[in-house]
């Protein structure tokens, strides 16, 4: 296979050509890219295919000798990702590889069905490989947008509130995934080390369902504050979430929970040793007034 | 050898630990700490690790020993200023040191020790009440 | 598991080694700008493993090395030694099991704290913990 690799090596223009002609007869989508562009493109993945060094072979993929291909194809596909080209196109755009390889084995092979057999599947398992890679490094481009949409939007979406002097809430509201609650974890405690707080109401009013993985999330958070020196106090617990807990065994047997947020406020106040009361009669009159119009 | 000085502040004995702790040193520290809350009776322990950017599962035992060491002596022990990170891992890691008074920082820590502890009149260091 | 690229080995024969271990760890987080508390994790385990590598391997050493699978990058640390090997790897890997003084979170710990983790052991001969933690 050696030999097939060299002769690689020596055919690199007509590779180079064959391949832009399969790539311009599948689809060129001109409109995201020009011809000028392609052309480097291509010629930047041949150098790297050819260029490998001394000792490289197409069967071990897991050589150190392809890693320049590896990262160049996964710049390419980044890039393309960012241009609006869909994964299938940027796999077809490395598989339209194969004609013009397969062309030297059959120059190579001549009429040695074995050799030539060999020839193939070698070429076909590369390039298949090589899609594969593009693909994955398309896909994870893209998740890292996605990943990073994600946490700007929780960010804006977890905003953890000072409800008095040294008591915080957390009103939860959306499904509560891993990522997530890793982020909420993390703000919420920040946000006691940097209001000094003693309670924190942890609301979840909004939060649709409790499975035990929430729960446990929930759990870890309260168990973190605890260490920190904090007390969490959850609120906003509905009758079926209750009945949820119950029916999965979640023992909260250790937290203060309440219905409703005002009476976690409530509780976090007397705790800190304050009460609520009136003083004066409320300002403004009791009823209002219609007027004529 | 290095040691982590231990302070008193009347009845209560006060640490802050601010290395990174070999086990070794946190063990002295363990049977430092014991020796003198015996020797002068303290009531009350103030461990501060607002420094302490790893606490592992040594640590994590040292700090529960000395809570339980102190107890057995009548001295309670309240950890304060716990960093995030180090909690959130803590608590990753599984342990969730059950049985130890944790605060914010020193401040509360020491409010919550002079609610707990009975008001003693303080012995001076020269073992009587009288100031001389 | 990956692709290597730099590497770093670091001696665990005493308990300042241990320290030695995590600040070592603690620069190559800061280095590959993971999060805080992704460096309080990653260090943590190193702890945990650097002190297992030292009390029930008799010794040994842990190699830091930057893997990258093809789309990410990670921190590997691969601990080795010569001692008596793990006989019940689940057990081990169980929480609260010890075989020392304490309890026992240290392996289990340091699982749930990297992402990948892989032990490699055999009775009577030696012991290699890699874990991997992506960034």
């Amino acid at each position: 296979m050696s030999e097939l690799f060299k002769a690689i090596q020596q055919n690199r223009d007509s590779i180079l050509k064959e391949w832009l002609d399969s790539i311009r007869a599948a689809s060129r989508r001109r409109d995201l890219i020009d011809d000028r562009e392609l052309e480097v493109q291509t010629s930047e993945v041949v150098a790297a295919i050819v260029d490998a060094p001394a000792g490289t072979t197409l069967q071990d993929f897991g050589a150190p000798g392809w890693q320049p291909l590896k990262d160049l194809l996964s710049s390419l596909s980044a890039s393309r990702a960012a241009l609006g080209f869909t994964p299938s196109e940027t796999a077809l755009f490395v598989l339209s590889l194969k004609p013009a390889l397969f062309t030297i084995v059959r120059e190579q092979a001549g009429n040695h069905a074995e050799q030539l057999f060999l020839g193939v599947t070698t070429v076909n398992d590369f390039v298949d490989r090589l899609a594969l890679h593009t693909t994955d490094s398309f896909i994870s481009a893209r998740n890292q947008v996605i990943a990073r949409q994600q946490e700007e939007m929780l960010e804006l979406s977890t905003p953890v509130v000072t409800l008095w002097d040294g008591i915080v809430a957390l009103p939860l509201i959306g499904t509560l995934d891993s990522a997530r609650t890793q982020v909420v974890m993390e703000s919420l405690l920040q946000a006691i080390v940097q209001t000094n707080s003693r309670f924190a109401i942890i609301d979840i009013t909004g939060v649709p369902t409790v499975d035990t993985l929430v729960a446990q999330h929930l759990l870890k958070t309260i168990t973190a504050a605890r260490l920190m020196g904090a007390e969490c106090i959850l609120s906003g617990i509905r009758p079926q979430i209750a009945q949820t807990i119950v029916h999965l065994g979640i023992n909260l047997s250790d937290i203060t929970t309440k219905a409703r947020l005002a009476d976690a406020f409530k509780v976090a106040l007397e705790r800190t040793g304050r009460s609520v009361t009136r003083t004066t009669k409320p300002a403004g009159s009791v009823a209002t007034a219609t007027r004529e119009l | 050898m290095e040691r982590i000085p231990i302070l008193r502040m009347g009845n209560f004995l006060l640490v802050t630990i601010q290395v990174d702790m070999h086990d070794k040193l946190a063990l002295t520290l363990q049977d430092d700490l014991t020796n003198r809350i015996a020797e002068v009776g303290a009531k009350g322990v103030l461990i501060d690790i607002s420094s302490l950017e790893i606490v592992d599962s040594f640590i994590g035992r040292t700090l529960a020993n000395i809570a339980s060491m102190a107890r057995v002596l009548d001295a309670e022990t309240v950890v304060v200023g716990m960093q995030p990170a180090v909690a959130i891992t803590l608590v990753e890691l599984g342990m969730s040191l059950p049985g130890i008074h944790t605060a914010l920082n020193v401040e509360s820590g020491m409010e919550f020790l002079r609610q707990i502890v009975p008001d003693y009149r303080e012995k001076d260091d020269d073992g009587d009440y009288t100031e001389d | 598991m990956g692709t290597i690229q730099k590497t770093e080995t670091v001696p665990i024969k005493s308990g300042s080694d241990v320290v030695l271990v995590r600040q070592r760890v603690r620069a190559w987080t800061i280095d590959m700008k993971f999060s805080l508390v992704d460096q309080t994790k990653i260090v943590t385990a190193a702890s945990e493993l650097a002190r297992n590598t030292l009390e029930h391997g008799g010794g040994g050493k842990v190699e830091l090395a930057l893997v990258n699978n093809g789309t990410r990058s990670g921190l590997q640390l691969a601990f080795s030694d010569t001692g008596p090997g793990i006989p019940d790897v689940k057990l081990a890997l169980s929480d609260g099991y010890t075989s020392g003084n304490g309890m026992g979170l240290g392996l289990g710990g340091s699982k749930r704290l990297m992402n990948e983790f892989e032990i490699e052991t055999e009775p009577g001969h030696g012991t290699k913990i890699t874990c991997i933690r992506w960034k």
